[in-house]
């Protein structure tokens, strides 16, 4: 038992860093109405690109946002496949994944990088938790407050009219091939940020580290979604509800572990949640439907 | 103000769901005209404005608004001229959006879009202004979720939208049809209002005859892609709806009389 309250801080900290990849997931998912699979591989991007730049000396913070620029060159390419080649954008997505797969082994020119805090200036390490948590808080709460500034402006509002209405954003003079690129690119930035500090914090890039990433942020969005609903619909408060759903996530992911749960199934047991979460939602709008036509036939008759 | 020259579209060519949608179509709409469009179903009355809209491109012609030649513009470039409201409430806004959200998006058609607010605090008295001109008891409620309207409320928003800014172009595809009877007057009374007072140039979709008969300044008549009738002026004042069914039935063979316009 000890054991495990001494492993929740870690899981807090984990949950933060795919919370932040989650609101990424919240954007495209969310916001702009599109299933984007990109996210599985610029997360990778992200910790690759920054992992080998601060092995080559440079400064952690350069690094970081190098990543970010990665990511959103990797969204932006599923952006122009998707818009300008008309490709559907589940498709497209998956053909970055594959595109980035082999840009994450060349960057890291093999499957696993380590990157020690030891011999690098980092901005964050499990093997300080509490000082990692601090730094999270703070990159989770500017992310959530430049996000919630800029889908208020003009370009943000588009873009949300593009994922609630692309027929009237048209009609309203709004370009939603761009709009669409733009979302794309901003929420492969995040994950590609999230990438950069989880490479940082664990001390090592694999080129397997964003599989399955999208079902997390999936799973997150779900959760933040029931979390931050009973509160407010305010924008930041979902965003905060989103990495609340991710920490969730991996706590009860580490009371799983700790309960002697055989591990190997951890990844079906996430897909199945997902699949309720969205399901549930779903099946209840059925059931009310059939529900009342059955009471109206019983007074009918 | 609108100029169509010989604007033709098929869809599906070559297959055997080849449809001839717009037949050499011209026409012309001057200035403050109010034109009802009627026509059976498949006669091209949205195809029409659809080309207007530029939601595809035609096969051959060109079109004009204003002057400005819109044929190969794409559709959200043309729009800063264009006003539209459609037949479904749930088109012309955005329902996870606030009220004063979608009227900013509206307020900011044809204009560059920046890093600046998408909605200014005084904005938003001006947004209550016109919302309580309406009269449906929206100006209360700005900050709410569009989705949260009624249908009528819903067109009736779309309707300010698409004419707060003046459009060259005011298209109204059967905007008034998915409505119950109350509901559709009211909104067919305030489409009138808002055409008066500020002089715009419309074109309005109806399959209710008595509608294009009783608005507007000129009625015209689609078949098989094409203009058949075309009456204005003290001409159009005489119309009733058993001579405009006569008409019909005589410029376009038996087929119009079974159609539902006949029911209206």
């Amino acid at each position: 038992m000890t054991d495990l309250l001494g492993a929740l801080p870690g899981a807090v900290a984990q949950g933060i860093i795919w919370g932040i990849m989650a609101i990424g997931v919240y954007i495209t998912y969310k916001v702009l109405d599109i299933a984007d699979l990109t996210v599985d591989g610029s997360i990778c991007t992200g910790a690759a690109v920054c992992t080998m730049m601060m092995l080559s000396g440079q400064s952690p913070w350069l690094s970081v946002f190098c990543a970010v620029l990665a990511g959103i060159a990797a969204g932006s390419i599923t952006g122009f496949l998707h818009v300008l080649l008309g490709i559907p954008a589940i498709l497209a997505g998956i053909l970055t994944q594959m595109v980035l797969w082999s840009v994450n082994l060349k960057i890291l020119g093999k499957a696993n990088q380590a990157i020690s805090s030891r011999s690098n200036p980092v901005i964050l390490s499990q093997m300080d938790i509490d000082s990692a948590l601090i730094v999270l808080a703070i990159f989770a709460v500017v992310t959530v407050a430049v996000l919630y500034l800029y889908f208020g402006t003009e370009i943000g509002c588009a873009i949300r009219a593009t994922g609630s209405n692309p027929v009237m954003s048209r009609a309203q003079g709004i370009n939603t091939g761009l709009t669409k690129i733009l979302g794309l690119a901003i929420s492969n930035g995040i994950v590609a940020l999230s990438g950069a500090l989880l490479c940082q914090y664990q001390g090592y890039t694999d080129i397997n580290m964003g599989r399955g990433a999208v079902v997390i942020g999936l799973a997150a969005v779900v959760i933040g979604e029931v979390l931050a609903k009973r509160i407010s619909t305010n924008f930041a408060v979902r965003l905060f509800g989103v990495i609340a759903g991710a920490i969730v996530y991996y706590v009860v992911y580490q009371i799983i572990i700790f309960s002697g749960f055989d591990t190997d199934l951890l990844k079906m047991f996430s897909a199945i949640v997902v699949a309720l979460f969205l399901g549930i939602p779903y099946l209840r709008k059925k059931l009310r439907a059939a529900h009342s036509v059955s009471k109206r036939g019983a007074q009918n008759a | 103000m609108l100029e169509m020259k010989n604007v033709t579209k098929i869809f599906n060519p070559g297959s055997i769901d080849e449809k001839l949608a717009l037949d050499n179509l011209s026409l012309t709409v001057s200035e403050g005209e109010f034109v009802t469009v009627i026509g059976g179903n498949g006669a091209g009355k949205s195809t029409m404005q659809n080309a207007i809209c530029g939601t595809w491109l035609p096969d051959s012609g060109s079109i004009f608004l204003g002057g400005v030649n819109v044929t190969s513009l794409p559709e959200y470039k043309r729009a800063k001229y264009l006003g539209r409201v459609y037949q479904d409430p749930m088109m012309g806004t955005a329902a996870g959006m606030q009220i004063e959200e979608n009227l900013a998006l509206a307020a900011r058609r044809g204009a560059h879009r920046s890093l600046r607010p998408g909605i200014r605090k005084s904005e938003r008295e001006e947004y209550r202004r016109m919302l309580e001109e309406l009269d449906l008891g929206l100006e209360t409620r700005l900050s709410a979720k569009v989705g949260t309207l009624s249908g009528g409320q819903r067109q009736a928003l779309t309707l300010l939208m698409a004419t707060m800014q003046k459009p060259r172009l005011l298209l109204l595809d059967e905007h008034t049809a998915a409505l119950d009877p109350k509901t559709a007057a009211k909104v067919m009374q305030l489409t009138d209002k808002i055409v008066r007072e500020n002089k715009l140039t419309t074109l309005m979709i109806t399959h209710n005859m008595r509608d294009a008969i009783e608005y507007g300044s000129r009625l015209i008549m689609l078949h098989n892609g094409r203009i058949i009738l075309d009456i204005s002026g003290e001409e159009k004042k005489k119309l009733t709806v058993a001579n405009l069914l006569e008409m019909f039935t005589k410029a376009s063979g038996n087929e119009f009389a079974n159609d539902r316009a006949i029911l209206s």
